[in-house]
């Protein structure tokens, strides 16, 4: 018998749709709703000449070895309680192979507020380690060389605070600030946009956001200055598409304002980084890390004309998603934290934290921390993943999906432009409005069936084992109040004041304000102190509540 | 509006505590409006004093918590007993946030009614208010 040849592609159609057709009401479109075909081809891929790794502009990866080169930095967030068990923690994970810091401050800390403040009430090292003074900051660190370690500090509108206290403890190690590493977040914009952590208006946080770049610029030359985040963003409710165009509309803003204080391009590009949430949807995350790389570069050289190569490049850190955990069948999250690390790394990430299994319930404990970091241990030395460059280069689906997340970014910067750009779409609640409107349409999604989530809206059990948490001593409050205090006894007064003095005057003018923190955090003036007198000057903001 | 009109349940959420996050009171705000209740979002960093000052000032029925900075076994039952210095226990509280199982037991016994934490269908919470308040809308 004689089977007609038939086109193949035409074939393929014809029998795709000849086939049945799973009817269960669940979504085909990426979990921000991008629609997908059930099948890419050549045609499909982009009409563009090949890239390669550690090329403009960068899709593919910023080095031409990949992993090869050098594995990404294994980087788990922590911090909780006090200073001295911080301090053990670190130890402990520097112990089992990790091999960078990066700091979880308590709200108090992150607020820019000391221990023994009213509203500092049953907050005291819950979601982070409490650091009121240098004092404190002595204790995180004690034991661990500053010059052989990066340290990543997660703090915003007190950012600069903490920066001084790290080079100080530096200082009282015999370290110099131009060999130290790390990074500060020190993204004021995503905190109006989505985590709210401001305290100043939106004009003098900036200022001191741009004080603090050009200081590292000539006296901190390897850290780097900013995060600019998306993965707080992502974790309010917004799409992939957003994270993407709002943290890279962020970071433009911030070279703006960078420019306008008479930077050159060049002398601060190179150190700004990125940090991006990795969700549960595998190829829309690592099409939208790829995405970032190409569109970073090209507005960097051709809209910035920024001539060093290094200012092209976008390096990011990533957070597997911790919105994607469940409190139910908690085990379930080392899981989903797998597939979120595997894109990030096919997605070319520098650096990873991978979330621990009871994070949606409390803190990790020593041994989910150990689970998470051993997690990307396996993808590092098990799976073979980090063998080649850019595995998923000229995958029609994930170049097509690459070029979907540049054109809907691009469709975000002309709406923000048309705003007026950043701060302005801020009081406008334009991020604001958008992102809630996504977190809204998932979370209907997700009462229709229409996304699953395991454990929660289907595959559920009725009994549930309970896990092991980490507690916070309830006496901790107050040694920590008592430690403040004792602080404030044992300084010398005189250059404590002369400090805050100094430093309302220099903010009242123009001058960078750098080296007058510095000087406070040196007379072991409290974070709540150097942020009340900045108070004094700058007043505080207050967001339009909308729902 | 007609004289035998019953008056809307008026329900005041807030965000108690330092933290930000106000993804989830948010999405729960705008269903309980959509369900048909008179919603009043405070917005971020309220203290104990001003939900009570809102509630009492709002003449609101129901206080909806939310918090997810683990401060909740201070800032939730100082909600409570705020309600019962200014008078006005008679006003529901309830709340929602990462709040561990037994913590959950605890606040109940302080006087904070019903506990809804992640994953939880926001029908879920509609419909514990219908029980709640027969005067609910429909």
């Amino acid at each position: 018998m004689k089977v007609r040849a038939r086109d193949p592609k035409q074939a393929w159609t014809e029998d795709f749709e000849s086939s049945p057709v799973r009817d269960d009401g669940i979504e085909t479109s990426t979990i921000s709703g991008i629609p997908l075909k059930p099948l890419y081809t050549k045609d499909d891929l982009p009409a563009r000449a090949d890239e390669l790794p550690g090329q403009f502009p960068y899709t593919r990866g910023i080095h031409p070895s990949g992993y090869r080169g050098r594995l990404w930095t294994m980087r788990q967030f922590s911090g909780f309680a006090t200073a001295e068990e911080t301090n053990r923690r670190y130890k402990y994970l520097l112990a089992n192979g990790q091999t960078g810091l990066s700091v979880a401050f308590d709200m108090p800390t992150l607020m820019g507020q000391d221990s023994d403040a009213p509203t500092s009430r049953g907050e005291i090292g819950h979601c982070g380690v409490a650091i009121d003074s240098l004092a404190d900051m002595e204790t995180l660190f004690d034991g661990i060389p500053l010059g052989e370690i990066t340290t990543s500090m997660t703090i915003n509108s007190p950012a600069a605070i903490l920066l001084c206290m790290y080079i100080a403890v530096a200082e009282e190690q015999g370290v110099p600030a131009s060999v130290l590493g790390g990074t500060l977040q020190n993204d004021i914009l995503k905190e109006f946009i989505a985590q709210k952590e401001f305290i100043f208006p939106p004009a003098p946080s900036m200022r001191l956001v741009v004080d603090s770049i050009e200081y590292c610029a000539k006296e901190v030359p390897k850290w780097n200055t900013i995060s600019i985040s998306g993965y707080h963003i992502r974790e309010a409710g917004s799409t992939a598409a957003q994270e993407l165009a709002f943290t890279l509309a962020d970071g433009m803003a911030y070279v703006d304002a960078c420019i306008e204080r008479g930077m050159r391009i060049d002398d601060f590009a190179p150190r700004l980084s990125f940090f991006f949430d990795a969700h549960i949807d595998f190829f829309e995350e690592i099409a939208k890390f790829r995405a970032a790389r190409r569109i970073w570069a090209r507005w960097m050289r051709e809209r910035y004309g920024a001539q060093d190569e290094r200012s092209w490049k976008l390096r990011f850190h990533t957070q597997t998603a911790g919105v994607s955990l469940t409190a139910q069948q908690p085990e379930l999250n080392i899981a989903r934290t797998a597939i979120e690390a595997l894109a990030a790394v096919l997605g070319g990430t520098q650096s990873l934290h991978t979330n621990a299994m009871d994070e949606v319930l409390a803190l990790p404990t020593d041994k989910s921390a150990r689970i998470a970091l051993r997690t990307q241990q396996l993808l590092a030395y098990e799976s073979g993943v980090a063998n080649t460059v850019d595995p998923l280069g000229g995958s029609y689906f994930i170049e097509a999906l690459t070029d979907e997340m540049e054109l809907q970014a691009e469709r975000y910067f002309k709406q923000i432009e048309d705003i007026g750009g950043v701060i302005p779409a801020i009081e406008a609640s334009f991020f604001q409005k958008e992102i809630a409107d996504s977190a809204f349409r998932y979370q209907s999604e997700l009462e229709q069936k229409r996304r699953i989530m395991i454990g929660v809206n289907d595959f559920t059990v009725d009994e549930e084992v309970p896990i092991d948490i980490l507690r916070i001593d309830p006496r901790l409050e107050s040694e920590q109040v008592a430690r403040v205090r004792e602080v404030r006894r044992k300084r010398d007064p005189a250059r404590c004041s002369n400090a805050l003095t100094s430093l309302r005057k220099a903010a009242a003018g123009k001058d960078n304000l750098m080296p007058y923190i510095l000087e406070a955090v040196r007379a072991y003036a409290t974070e709540g102190e150097i942020m009340n007198t900045l108070i004094e000057v700058f007043g505080i903001y207050t967001e339009r509540a909308v729902v | 509006m007609s004289p035998t009109a019953v008056r809307p349940v008026r329900i005041i959420v807030a965000k108690v505590g330092l933290d930000g996050h106000d993804r989830g009171v948010k999405v729960v705000a705008r269903a309980l409006r959509d369900a048909g209740y008179e919603v009043i979002y405070t917005g971020l960093r309220q203290t104990p004093e001003m939900v009570v000052d809102a509630a009492l000032q709002e003449d609101a029925q129901v206080i909806g918590l939310s918090i997810h900075s683990g401060a909740h076994m201070t800032l939730f039952p100082a909600v409570v007993q705020e309600l019962k210095r200014r008078k006005a226990t008679d006003i529901i509280v309830f709340g929602g946030g990462i709040i561990p199982d037994d913590d959950i037991a605890a606040l109940k016994k302080q006087g904070v009614e019903q506990l809804f934490t992640p994953g939880t269908p926001l029908q879920e919470i509609v419909e514990w208010l219908r029980k709640r308040l027969p005067t609910s809308p429909a």
